[in-house]
């Protein structure tokens, strides 16, 4: 969808936390992904590669931990998983349902090197 | 050197999320109800928000913000000429509006002459549905012509909106248009969604739009 304004948000984020880590560089981003957010993760890693190109986050690898979408039916409340969107529930065929997990898009951690000295 | 992980758990929009925020807080300072309209191109936007100032220009001012992808002002002189202030908002190509971006809309608005902010987002169904701007309600126009299957097909859109306008039911005769279907599939991803079928072009069905917005601002000066 809307992949480099979503980058530049991880970018600014991953950079406000490294600083207040006092890092000296990020090594690793660890994103939370849901299934229903429409993200394409080899589109985030062209933009990140050119925008954190002079920044502490240069060279950081990204990490996608993609989250299935569950789904709780509303008349037999049984929680299943979808391939696809309006599938109906598996043991009572209802398609009223409410989302359980899948919709979740997040920055989980950063992976930070820092200055020994400032260590001790 | 060592690795240290650092737990951040934040939402990767969350500066878009705190600036809309803000927005809302200025817009309930000033009293000003507001609503997000999103909608594929040519689903009618425009000429929703026109007939919606022509059914309300006695009781309401309307402040409109137009949100355009390509730098002209089209949009905000058509309601300028009736009669009411606009500001237009070019997102330089983005496929959608951000609350930044209307942040510095709604700052050229008059916002304390007015009782009603409506936001003509980006013509798209499928970014704008990502970014919240802080307005009080979402908004769809569908249109019969873009075909019946279009819940299916966007249900992101469809599971945000607090009201759906079907627009252009004039057309209904003359193309495949399924409307048992097409609001089966909106029952499916927003169950109880208050909906308006109406006509742009004919006014048709406009007047219970009317009614039902004049109450909802009630509601919301009441709720205060």
């Amino acid at each position: 969808m809307h992949e480099l304004s979503v980058t530049e948000s991880i970018l600014n984020l991953a950079l406000e936390n490294a600083n207040k880590a006092q890092a000296v560089k990020v090594t690793g981003i660890n994103l939370v992904i849901g299934q229903l957010s429409s993200i394409v993760d080899d589109s985030i890693q062209f933009y990140w590669d050119t925008i954190s190109e002079d920044t502490i986050c240069q060279g950081a690898k990204l990490s996608f931990n993609r989250i299935p979408a569950v789904l709780q039916c509303q008349d037999c409340k049984k929680e299943y998983s979808i391939a696809q969107e309006l599938t109906p529930c598996p043991v009572c065929g209802s398609y009223r349902s409410v989302i359980i997990h899948g919709e979740e898009f997040y920055l989980d951690s950063i992976e930070i090197e820092k200055d020994q000295e400032m260590i001790k | 050197m060592s690795a240290i992980r650092v737990p951040v758990v934040e939402k990767i929009l969350s500066a878009n999320d705190r600036m809309a925020d803000e927005n809302r807080f200025l817009l309930d300072q000033n009293n000003v109800f507001s609503i997000n309209i999103m909608a594929s191109p040519g689903a009618g936007k425009t000429s929703f928000i026109l007939q919606t100032i022509k059914h309300l220009s006695n009781e309401f001012k309307i402040g409109v913000i137009e949100g355009d992808t390509a730098p002209v002002t089209i949009d905000a002189d058509k309601i300028i000429k009736a009669g009411m202030p606009a500001v237009q908002i070019n997102t330089g190509g983005d496929c959608h509006l951000e609350a930044a971006m209307l942040s510095d809309g709604i700052k050229q608005l008059p916002l304390n002459e007015l009782d009603v902010m409506i936001v003509e987002n980006v013509g798209n169904l499928i970014c704008p549905a990502a970014w919240y701007l802080g307005t009080h309600i979402n908004l769809l126009v569908a249109s019969v012509p873009e075909g019946d299957d279009k819940p299916y097909k966007y249900p992101n859109i469809y599971r945000g909106l607090n009201v759906l306008i079907i627009n252009k039911t004039d057309l209904t005769p003359y193309v495949e248009y399924n409307m048992d279907y097409f609001r089966k599939g909106v029952e499916l991803l927003n169950p109880g969604l208050i909906t308006f079928p109406l006509s742009c072009r004919t006014g048709d069905g406009v007047d219970a739009w009317a009614e039902w917005l004049k109450t909802q601002v009630k509601q919301y000066r009441q709720g205060k």
